[in-house]
This record gives C-alpha cells, sequence and structure tokens, in this order.
C-alpha cells in the first residue's frame, strides 16, 4: 500500500467524520426546532399586550396575564443570582487555583454530587431553614433554593474555564512580581471570563423553568407583590398550575408563558455570547 | 495606584479592555434598568399592597373553583384577598398543620392520625363536590361504552385484559370490540381522585379492598398497568395509547372532550359522569361528616357511583383571632352564596342540607 | 505559592512607597485568600445542611425498614411497605443510558460547531443548543408525552426490536410510556449542557495548536480528535458528570414519560420508575409520618446514587486520563 493511498485514506476519514459530526449537531438543531416549533405554535396565539401587563384571572374571565409572574421571576432569580454568582465563582476560583489540594478535589466532588440533588429535595431544604420556621411563604426562600441549584453550575463553569487559561500566563504574571489575589483576579478569572459567563448563563437557565423548588417556597400568588419577603407569583409556578388545570384557556396561557421563558433566555444567551464577542475582538486587536 | 493596577493588568493580560468595556456598561445598563423598573413597580404598586392577605393551600382539584370563588370575592372587598395554591391535598394538609398558612383544603377530610398531628382542634368543612369519569381509547368506538361496577374492579385487578373480553362484550352487543390488550392507566401522583377512585373499587370489589385497599396512592396490582402524572398526565397516556382506560376528573373529562363510559350504578342505571349525576350521588347522603363522607357506589338511579367531596380545614381557634374572623366570613361565603359559580367551571355545587352542616360546623370557630 | 508571590512582590520595588504598596497588597491578599475559603466553608456548610436534613428527615424510615429498603421492591403507601430498589434501578439505567447518548452526540456537535462550522453558523447554532436548556422541564415532558412517546411506540421502538431482539433489553410489549423514552428525554435535556460547555472550552484553545498539528500532516478530524480534544478531556469529563447528575435528578420530565411503575423489568420497553419521580408524585399528597420519611430517604439515597456514581466517574479520570 503506497503512502498517497493512505494520506487519501486519512483525509476520507477526515471528511467521514466531520460530517458525522455535522449530521449530529444538525439533528440536535433539528430536535430543537422541533420543540421549539411546538411551543410556538401551541403558544404564540396566547401571547398580548394584556398577556404581558395584567394580572391572573380566574378561568372563565378572559384578559388575564402572567405580569405579577414575570415581575416574580425577575426578583427571584436576580435575588438568586446575586446570592450564588460570587459564592460560585469564588469556590470555583479556589478549586482551579489550588488544584493540587486534597480539600479542592473533595471540594469539587461535592459541587457534583450537589448537581444531582433533585431540585424538590432542594425544596425541602428551603422550606426547612426559611419557611417552616417563621410559618411564612416568602420569594427569598425560593431565591436561597434556586442559589443552591445554581451553584454548582457556576463553580464547575468557573473551574474549567480557569483551568484552561494558559499556564504560561500565569506564570508570567507570577515572575513579574504581580501577588497571587492579582493574578488570579486580573489574569486567570478575565481570561477566563467567556467561559465563567457562559456556566452562568447556563445556570440562569437551569432555574427558569425549575417548579418543584417554588411549591413550597414562594408559594405563588394571583396578585401583585414585589416584596420578596412575601409569597410571590413566579413564571413556571404559572405554568406548571394551568398546565395541569382543566381548562383550554389556561393551557393556552400555559404555553403563552412557556414561550416567553424560552424568549427571555434567548435574550440572555445573546447577551452572553456579545459580552464573550467583544472580550474576543478585543484580544485578537491586542495580538495583532 | 488605581491606574496604575489598570495598566498594568491590561499589559500582562493583552486581553481587551473594551471588550471588557462594553460588557461592564452592558451589566451596568441591565442592572439600573432592572433598579429602576423595580422601582417604578414599588412605586406604582397598587392598594392590593394594603390590603389583607388571607394564605390557603391544598387540592389541586378546588383550584379552579377557589380562583373564580375568590376573584369574585376581591372584587366585592377589595380589602381583603385570598391567595389559595394548589400543591396538593396532601400539602395542604402538611401546611395547615404546620401553621404556614390559613386554611387547607384536602379532596378527603383529615383522619384522627393527622387530626393529633395538628395540634388543636380542627373544623372540616365540605365545600365542594366532584366525580372521576372513567375514558378510554379504543379506535372506532365511540363514547358510551358500557362498563358494570364489577368489569372496572377486574380490569384494575388485571383479571381482565383484553377488550374482546366476553365480560365487556356482553355489556356492549351492538359493538365491534377489537381483540386488543387493555392498558390501564392510573395516577401515578398521589390525589384525591384516586383516593374516590379506589374506595369506589373497594365498595364494589371484596378481592380489591384485601388486596389493594384506598388510598390515594396504591401499589396497582394489574400487569399492564402505567401511571401518569395528574389528570393531565393520565389524559395524554390515553389519548397516545389505543386500547388503554383510565380515570380522569370531571372538569377535566368535561373540557377535554375525552371518551368516556358510561358506568353501571349500584341500582343498576347506566349513567354519564356530569353535575347532575354527581348531585343524585350527593343526595342520597344528607348527613355528611369529617369521619362519615364516602358517597361513592350510592343507590338510586341517577346516582354517579364515582363521587365524592373536597375539605376545607380551618383551626377552631386560630392563633390570629382578627385573620380567623375573616376567614370565617370567608368560608361562610364560600360554602352559601359562592356555590353557584361552581357549575360555571363544570363543579357541582353542595346540596343545600351539606351547606347547612357546613355552616353549623363554622358556627364552631371562636 | 503565596510565599513565592509575595517575595517576588517584594523584591521589585524599593523605600517608603514600596512599603506600603507591599502591605497594602499583603492585606488585599489576605482578603482575597479569606474570601476563597470563606466561600468554601460557606458552600460546604449549605451542602453540610441539606445532608443532614434529609437524613433527619428520613430518621423514622431509617429506623423501620433499615438497610432493607434498598434492596426491597415494595412500595405500598396503604400497607406503608417502603423499598427503593426499582427507583435506583430506573434512576440508574436511564441516566446511564441518557449521558452515553448526549456525550457522544454532544461532543460530536461541539467539535463540529467549533471547529468545522462556517463560523456564523456555528454561532447560531451554539446560540440554538444553548435555548434547549432553558426549556422548561413541563415541556420537554408534553412534548415527550405527546411527541416522543408515540414515536417510540411505533417507530423508534419496533425499528429496534427487530434489529436487537435477540437482547433482553429490547423484548416485550412495547408502551409508549417507557425507560427508552425517559432516557432519550433526558439525552436530548442534558446534551445542551454537554455542547455548550464542550464548545466553549474548545473555542479556548489557542490557534497555534491547530496550526502546528496541521503543519505537521494532520488532517482536521485528526487535529480535532488527537490534538484538540484530549486537551480538554478534563472539562469533558466534568461537563458529563454536570449533565448525569442533572439526568439523576430530573423530575417532571421524565414523570411524563417513564410510565411510573414501580416493577424491574430487563426491557427498555416496560415502564419503570426514577426516585426523583416518586418523590415529585408523592410527596405533596403523603401525609403520614412514616411515608414522608420513605420519600425522603429515597432523596438521600440519590444523593448517595450520585455521590457512587460520580466518584467512579472521577476514579476513571484518574485512571485513563493521562
Amino acid at each position: 500500500m503506497s503512502t498517497i493511498s493512505l494520506v487519501q485514506r486519512r483525509r476520507l476519514n477526515s471528511k467521514v467524520w466531520i460530517a458525522l459530526c455535522g449530521i449530529f449537531a444538525a439533528g440536535v438543531a433539528i430536535v430543537l426546532l422541533l420543540i421549539m416549533g411546538y411551543i410556538v405554535r401551541e403558544g404564540v396565539s396566547a401571547i398580548s399586550v394584556p398577556f404581558l401587563t395584567r394580572l391572573p384571572r380566574p378561568t372563565g374571565v378572559s384578559g388575564g396575564g402572567v405580569a405579577n409572574g414575570i415581575a416574580g421571576t425577575f426578583i427571584i432569580v436576580g435575588i438568586a443570582a446575586v446570592m450564588a454568582f460570587p459564592a460560585g465563582v469564588l469556590v470555583g476560583t479556589y478549586l482551579a487555583v489550588y488544584s493540587h489540594r486534597r480539600v479542592a478535589k473533595s471540594l469539587s466532588f461535592v459541587a457534583d454530587v450537589l448537581a444531582g440533588v433533585p431540585s424538590i429535595a432542594i425544596g425541602i431544604y428551603a422550606y426547612a431553614l426559611f419557611v417552616e420556621p417563621f410559618r411564612h411563604f416568602s420569594a427569598l426562600s425560593a431565591s436561597f433554593a434556586f442559589a443552591v441549584l445554581m451553584i454548582p453550575l457556576v463553580i464547575r463553569a468557573t473551574e474549567g474555564a480557569i483551568a484552561l487559561v494558559p499556564r504560561e500566563l500565569r506564570e508570567a504574571a507570577t515572575a513579574l512580581g504581580a501577588p497571587e489575589s492579582r493574578v488570579v483576579l486580573k489574569i486567570l478569572v478575565i481570561a477566563a471570563r467567556p467561559g465563567i459567563v457562559t456556566g452562568l448563563l447556563l445556570s440562569l437557565a437551569r432555574v427558569t423553568g425549575e417548579t418543584a423548588p417554588l411549591l413550597f417556597t414562594a408559594f405563588g400568588s394571583q396578585y401583585w407583590e414585589l416584596n420578596p419577603g412575601q409569597p410571590m407569583a413566579e413564571l413556571s409556578l404559572q405554568i406548571f398550575t394551568y398546565a395541569i388545570s382543566p381548562y383550554a384557556d389556561w393551557h393556552a396561557q400555559a404555553w403563552a408563558g412557556a414561550l416567553l421563558l424560552i424568549v427571555a433566555v434567548f435574550i440572555l444567551s445573546v447577551l452572553a455570547r456579545l459580552s464573550v464577542l467583544f472580550g474576543r475582538e478585543g484580544r485578537h486587536g491586542g495580538t495583532a | 495606584m488605581a491606574t496604575g493596577e489598570h495598566r498594568e493588568e491590561e499589559d500582562l493580560t493583552d486581553t481587551g479592555s473594551h471588550g471588557r468595556k462594553a460588557t461592564r456598561r452592558l451589566v451596568l445598563g441591565a442592572a439600573l434598568g432592572c433598579t429602576a423598573w423595580y422601582g417604578t413597580m414599588l412605586a406604582g404598586a397598587p392598594a392590593a399592597l394594603a390590603a389583607t392577605q388571607i394564605v390557603g393551600a391544598g387540592s389541586t382539584f378546588d383550584f379552579p373553583f377557589f380562583s373564580k370563588a375568590f376573584y369574585d370575592y376581591t372584587e366585592k372587598h377589595p380589602d381583603v384577598t385570598v391567595n389559595y395554591q394548589s400543591i396538593g391535598s396532601g400539602g395542604g394538609i402538611q401546611q395547615f398543620t404546620a401553621k404556614t398558612v390559613d386554611f387547607g383544603a384536602s379532596d378527603v377530610p383529615m383522619n384522627s392520625a393527622e387530626l393529633t398531628r395538628a395540634g388543636g382542634p380542627v373544623l372540616q368543612i365540605p365545600i365542594t363536590l366532584g366525580g372521576a369519569g372513567v375514558a378510554y381509547n379504543l379506535p372506532g368506538i365511540e363514547k358510551g361504552m358500557h362498563l358494570t361496577r364489577e368489569v372496572i374492579a377486574d380490569i384494575y385487578l388485571g383479571k381482565i385484559t383484553k377488550w374482546n373480553d366476553p365480560a365487556i362484550a356482553k355489556l356492549n352487543p351492538g359493538m365491534k370490540l377489537p381483540d386488543m390488550a387493555i392498558t390501564v392507566v392510573h395516577r401515578s401522583d398521589g390525589s384525591g381522585t384516586t383516593y374516590i377512585f379506589t374506595d369506589f373499587l373497594s365498595s364494589v370489589s371484596p378481592e380489591w379492598k384485601s388486596k389493594v385497599g384506598t388510598n390515594k396512592d396504591v401499589q396497582w396490582p394489574a400487569p399492564s398497568s402505567v401511571g401518569g402524572k395528574g389528570n393531565e398526565g393520565v389524559a395524554g397516556l390515553v389519548k397516545q395509547t389505543p386500547g388503554s382506560i383510565g380515570y380522569v376528573e370531571l372538569a377535566y373529562l368535561l373540557q377535554n372532550q375525552m371518551t368516556y363510559a358510561q358506568v353501571q350504578n349500584k341500582a343498576g342505571t347506566y349513567v354519564y359522569p356530569s353535575v347532575d349525576t354527581v348531585a343524585a350521588a350527593a343526595a342520597t347522603k344528607p348527613d355528611v361528616s369529617s369521619t362519615n363522607f364516602s358517597i361513592v357506589d350510592t343507590s338510586c338511579a341517577q346516582c354517579y357511583p364515582i363521587s365524592g367531596y373536597s375539605w376545607v380545614m380551618l383551626y377552631k381557634a386560630p392563633a390570629d383571632p382578627t385573620r380567623g374572623k375573616l376567614v370565617k366570613e370567608i368560608m361562610t361565603w364560600l360554602a352559601t352564596d359562592a356555590q353557584p359559580i361552581a357549575k360555571t367551571v363544570d363543579y357541582v355545587p353542595l346540596p343545600e342540607n351539606v351547606q347547612k352542616t357546613a355552616l353549623s360546623v363554622l358556627g364552631e370557630m371562636q | 505559592m503565596t510565599e513565592r508571590a509575595m517575595s517576588a512582590a517584594a523584591a521589585a520595588p524599593s523605600g517608603a512607597h514600596a512599603r506600603t504598596l507591599r502591605s497594602a497588597e499583603r492585606i488585599g491578599s489576605t482578603i482575597f485568600v479569606g474570601a476563597l475559603q470563606g466561600s468554601c466553608w460557606l458552600f460546604l456548610l449549605i451542602v453540610g445542611g441539606l445532608a443532614a436534613e434529609l437524613i433527619w428527615g428520613a430518621r423514622l424510615s431509617l429506623k423501620t425498614f433499615g438497610i432493607g429498603f434498598l434492596w426491597s421492591s415494595q412500595w405500598n403507601p396503604v400497607t406503608e411497605q417502603f423499598g427503593a430498589l426499582p427507583f435506583i434501578y430506573g434512576t440508574v439505567v436511564t441516566s446511564v443510558i441518557a449521558l452515553v447518548l448526549a456525550a457522544i452526540v454532544g461532543i460530536m456537535s461541539a467539535i463540529y460547531l467549533a471547529e468545522f462550522a462556517p463560523r456564523r453558523l456555528g454561532a447560531y447554532l451554539g446560540l440554538l443548543i444553548e435555548l434547549l436548556a432553558a426549556v422548561p422541564s413541563i415541556v420537554y415532558g408534553l412534548w415527550g408525552l405527546f411527541v416522543l412517546a408515540p414515536l417510540v411506540a411505533n417507530w423508534i421502538g419496533p425499528g429496534l426490536q427487530d434489529a436487537l431482539g435477540f437482547l433482553p433489553f429490547f423484548q416485550g410489549t412495547i408502551y409508549g410510556v417507557n425507560m427508552l423514552t425517559a432516557a432519550l428525554i433526558l439525552t436530548l435535556m442534558i446534551v445542551p449542557t454537554i455542547t455548550a460547555i464542550t464548545r466553549d472550552l474548545i473555542i479556548a484553545i489557542p490557534m497555534r495548536m491547530r496550526e502546528a498539528a496541521l503543519a505537521l500532516g494532520a488532517t482536521p478530524w485528526e487535529t480535532a480528535y488527537k490534538v484538540i480534544l484530549p486537551s480538554v478531556t478534563r472539562g469533558i469529563v466534568g461537563a458529563c458528570l454536570l449533565a448525569f447528575g442533572r439526568a439523576l435528578g430530573e423530575t417532571i420530565a421524565t414523570t411524563m414519560v417513564i410510565g411510573n411503575r414501580p416493577v424491574i423489568s430487563a426491557s427498555l420497553f416496560a415502564p419503570g420508575y426514577t426516585i426523583a419521580s416518586v418523590i415529585a408524585n408523592e410527596f405533596t399528597e403523603a401525609t403520614s409520618d412514616l411515608y414522608l420519611s420513605a420519600l425522603i430517604e429515597l432523596g438521600l439515597i440519590l444523593l448517595i446514587v450520585s455521590l457512587i456514581v460520580i466518584g467512579m466517574g472521577r476514579l476513571m479520570v484518574r485512571l485513563f486520563v493521562r
């Protein structure tokens, strides 16, 4: 067998594998489009200005909306992000910087395990910590549950992204006399930002749409409520309640709500991508 | 020092400062926007914040009726809002016992063990009525198949496994029943509907009573059984699976154009589940109470045999008397004047005598 | 490391200014390390609290059934006989299948998106795939029930049975709702996690690695498979473990399509049950103490199952990677 044919075979091999990868990517995209199409078909007719700006109304009374659920989702997820992001990024940074330490290894193991705890169990936990002692449901307790769900994702993303920063960068900075805190904060974390941002985004996506932990924490509400110390409406909770009801108008609202959640996360994704894009352009400009 | 730091980091990392600035601007903008939005919302928050909020939780079955009723109540009394959330009957009892809610709602009244845990005298009032229909999916066969109580029990016991079984064929002489395996569908989540259905099966079949029993969730004996979550899960499975049979709550059945059976009652008539036939079943038991509440398998010509009440739980002496007084007012209204609302959402209004029972129980509240 | 950095910093400047700088740096460093360690402690506290809460909630069930809970396959709420085996089986089987499928599909898609797709297309598809992660569980569940389940019952199931029917996993009556459908839905749900993270990892690899490999005569696929991929193995394993955790704990979607039958059967076409599903199904309706406690013990078991499985995953990394 000549060398030429070996090269040809390798080239062919390469093309086949790349095509296979492309097919898989296309397959995933097609299934996604099918699911999205399903939601859009079911939901788009129910989305309207009143749907976005009004409070829920009972079945049989037309013109209800999910304004309070939208507000509640922002508040609950926002507070959860404030709790989870710093904690998650700090722990993730620790794990990446001190990856050789035994403590770091066990901590990162714990993070993986936490990611497997069913959300309803975390709901029970938040309930036991915040609701039962005060005999009062609150949005804050839901935020705590969400934060616990988000932290392992943020940790893993941060750890992975920092571990990927070229070793030389860190060594060079250290050799130049930069103290460790600055090496980590200004070099590792900044260089790893795209990965961290993706992680934050995925963690946000993960919790928007979570219902189980909300039943016993945020509790839900038909009213306009913005005080995080009170029971609060949340979009996915409303979707859940409407989806399990017998009425067609509520089903339509549930689908519209699902569509809304997806649009929200779509915007989040675009924002995150934009920030990554800006970061990369800057880097290219620097090296050019 | 700050500027020095900044320059140093740029030199070291070569990461684009303009990318970072853009991100910072974006984040800052988003944060400012959110804060401004939140501020406006808080400032513009309507008087609802000033209203007293009564909180209740429990049965998912009650939710559509309650949501309509409490909506009307707040329209009449703008200073009171009632926040009822459907977290499940068991959840309602738990939350009621933990005193995180002002009232609980359940499709099955609390039993003695649960009452002991409640740590104080509890009042339980019947609040609405419902039933379960037997839905099926047989290609080419319309709604209205005749099924006797015994046949339903045998299907759920796994003793009848084919649709063309002589026992079913005998009841439906004109029908071309296919040679198809029966898939038995049940609720996988614990539910009041399951309680009513298993209560019905226990009262018609001694074998069911001894082997399986009555509960919100049981160990389903039929080898071909699958569980769906919620009414919509059961309905979805029945729609998806040719040859399946499942029980679905009345309002769901009526709203979703499902194919369902006429069930023979104790008196021998075949009846459809409906607001009227369930009400007829309820009428046979005037002296309903939280310890004697079963209205399955009643005997009258128009009685639908798979029917049951739903309940509201209150503390006899609430911790906060002013809230307690308000709850009592709301419940009095709900058990009487609000009952006509039930019919508009396919629920069955309480018979007059049961309304009276509810009122007399409410009268004990301090 | 810390000392080295500190002395390096100390060596550079001199004089009074340097001294204040140095002490400022020292304080900064102390705060920084303190914040890192503090957050780790906080994290441990939260997880420890969770475990403690689950153990406390499960104490009644632990006392009543003891270790036998693990291999009893009875689940009878009427007689209050509870056992966890069918749920453990269903959880592990569906999650493992989902992980294997999702890892293959996800990693290959990520390679395509990051390395071979036209730049714009890659970016758009990447964005789209991330959206999959945002679809609420209940939507996956409904879609699975109405679209995927009939597909499995009428096409995928019979096809597999024709091809591989001699294996016990593909025998028997094909229900639409079964372990295979659940595994497929889980696959769909975790593919975005694996794809998104892997894609980011690959994109972050310096261009010169590719240039070097190509210059040495490697084909594009060899570059991706033998140069790029090995350098991100650890990250990918992390992503897979994360996705696996998600599959283990997923609740609503599985519940809608698995059939919820607490019976162990070898066939993937038979209905099954998972731990998270049974908790979601029955937690809100259980009122007896023992019943609730048994459900919470299931939560505890899920924690331990993920502990074991993830532990094994990590062990494999240590044994086989490098």
